[in-house]
């Protein structure tokens, strides 16, 4: 396989975007990546776009055809992908195969939501289509239901505290602040977390990611062409994705993502990398509860020691190993489709030193951790500057 | 939700019955087409389940999708079912304080929600607290 590197990467305010539309949105993060890289249109070969559900948000489906079309970019070949939250990390990973076969040489891979065209209601119940139909939504499990009883399980094993987990909110919160493209912009307190309303016991308001309008884009060339466009390019060194059962009742254990462990083993093992050598990461937080597992199942603590590291501020963007410097799900909000390009887009910005007042120091290599659902789907790609 | 939908699931939903493959001896709740573990070699067959077994893990649902906003606050769990399987259900008659993990538990047929005034009723296993040791019931 070719080697690829990301060239150019740019990205939507996430939020409220009530006055642009899901169309104006995709060109808005396509266009400010094509003039990241300083690139004519007519360079790019194919187009990948996550986008986990325009039917039920905007009503919308065929997607890649209206993409193509209102970018300017027709006939050029545009497939979408959908795996719920992961849609967007596994739009990159078709690109960086497309671009790393020798298929195309400059592709595109993008991710979209447009969430807020339907009331709250109507986003949530979207939301919980992710689920299994039959066998969870059915009897009344909600997307946060799933991650609490991962949480209370994670808390009867380990001990880890409620406390623990609104750390990762106030932190995610706090990072957000310095990211002009986050949702949220408010420092938020573990008391306020703690008696923010009840959603799904043990998860409170304050520990779930919210309801966001946003799209990210970043275009991927070969390594050795990369130089044409940037000055640093950032190679994508190492990916993997893996499957688990849709139902989380159907696992072997609640308290560590299958998914996640077989992807990150794929994506080191790729990399020839192990997880002390990760500078920072950008990793799936859609509740507090999800970041603690994660970094627990991507090797950068032992298990149920999640809690406790963050804690510890290990994860903090002074720390030994940030996470979510750009305020993750939760703070920089969680536009399903558009996750895990933003992640990309963080990691991007990191490793060229351009992150501005959240950068991380001496940043080399950076991780991307993007899961569908309550981790049927986990992608994990690993980034490297080209200098 | 249209009636086909809900009336193919019944046979299992109403009677708990799950899959059993004769080459690995595995129990699977919800049924299952194919063994994982076997796949080609595997042989699933019908097995019906007790409905007796323990909470791993619960959750007290405040916000709801539409269908369950008149039940709210419900808790709900996953259920490890003595032949091994795992299901998802609510935990029903009972104060959500009482739940608790390792909670023994036997299923029951409840209703679970209703599509509207004119809709259908949907029917389904929920959880009930053993609040005695099974040994002490007559």
């Amino acid at each position: 396989m070719r080697r690829v590197a990301l060239v150019g990467v740019g990205q939507t305010k996430f939020g409220e975007l009530w006055d642009t539309s899901f169309r104006q949105m995709i060109i808005e993060a396509g266009t400010r990546a094509i003039e990241d890289a300083g690139m004519e249109g007519e360079k790019i070969g194919a187009m990948y776009v996550g986008n986990m559900s325009a039917g039920q948000f905007i009503h919308q489906e065929h997607i890649a055809s209206l993409i193509a079309d209102h970018s300017g970019l027709a006939p050029i070949p545009c497939t979408r992908i959908e795996a719920a939250c992961a849609s967007g990390g596994l739009a990159l990973r078709e690109a960086m195969i497309a671009v790393g076969s020798g298929i195309h040489d400059i592709v595109v891979a993008a991710g979209i939501e447009k969430m807020t065209d339907v009331i709250a209601e109507q986003s949530l119940e979207a939301l919980a289509t992710v689920s299994d139909q039959e066998w969870e939504a059915f009897v009344g499990a909600t997307f946060p239901a799933l991650f609490a009883l991962m949480a209370r399980r994670h808390m009867h094993e380990f001990g880890t505290t409620e406390e623990q987990m609104a750390l990762v909110a106030v932190k995610n919160h706090h990072n957000a602040r310095l990211n002009a493209y986050a949702q949220h912009h408010i420092e938020i307190t573990v008391d306020q977390v703690l008696q923010s309303p009840p959603i799904c016991s043990p998860l409170k308001m304050l520990e779930c990611a919210s309801i966001t309008d946003g799209a990210a884009c970043v275009i991927l060339a070969p390594l050795e062409e990369a130089r044409k466009y940037t000055d640093t390019p950032i190679e994508i060194v190492g990916a993997g994705q893996a499957s688990d059962t849709i139902a989380l009742h159907d696992r072997q254990s609640l308290v560590n993502l299958r998914s996640t462990r077989e992807a990150a083993k794929a994506a080191y093992q790729m990399a020839g990398l192990r997880p002390e050598d990760v500078d920072l990461a950008e990793v799936q937080d859609s509740t507090t509860i999800s970041e603690i597992i994660a970094i627990e199942d991507l090797g950068f603590c032992k298990k149920g020691e999640g809690g406790k590291v963050t804690e510890d501020g290990m994860t903090a963007i002074d720390g030994a190993l940030p996470i979510n410097p750009s305020g993750g799900l939760k703070g920089k909000g969680h536009p399903i489709g558009a996750t895990g390009i933003s992640q990309a887009v963080e990691i991007a910005l990191q490793l060229r030193g351009e992150a501005g007042k959240r950068q991380v120091k001496n940043a080399e290599i950076g991780l991307t951790h993007n899961i569908g659902g309550s981790g049927g789907t986990a992608v994990v790609h690993i980034f490297r500057r080209q200098d | 939700m249209h009636v086909p939908r809900f009336w193919r699931e019944i046979p299992n939903r109403y009677n708990l019955i799950g899959t059993k493959c004769n080459h690995c001896n595995k129990v699977f709740f919800p049924p299952r087409a194919i063994c994982p573990n076997c796949r080609r070699v595997g042989n699933l067959e019908p097995c019906k389940l007790e409905g007796k077994g323990k909470v791993l893990s619960f959750t007290v649902v405040h916000v709801a999708p539409q269908d369950f906003k008149d039940q709210v606050p419900y808790v709900l769990a996953i259920i490890e079912l003595k032949e091994g399987p795992k299901l998802m259900a609510q935990v029903t008659d009972c104060d959500p304080d009482e739940v608790e993990i390792g909670a023994e538990v036997e299923i029951t047929f409840r209703r679970i929600k209703e599509d509207s005034e004119e809709g259908i009723i949907h029917y389904g296993p929920k959880a009930k607290l053993l609040r005695s040791k099974p040994s002490e019931q007559t």
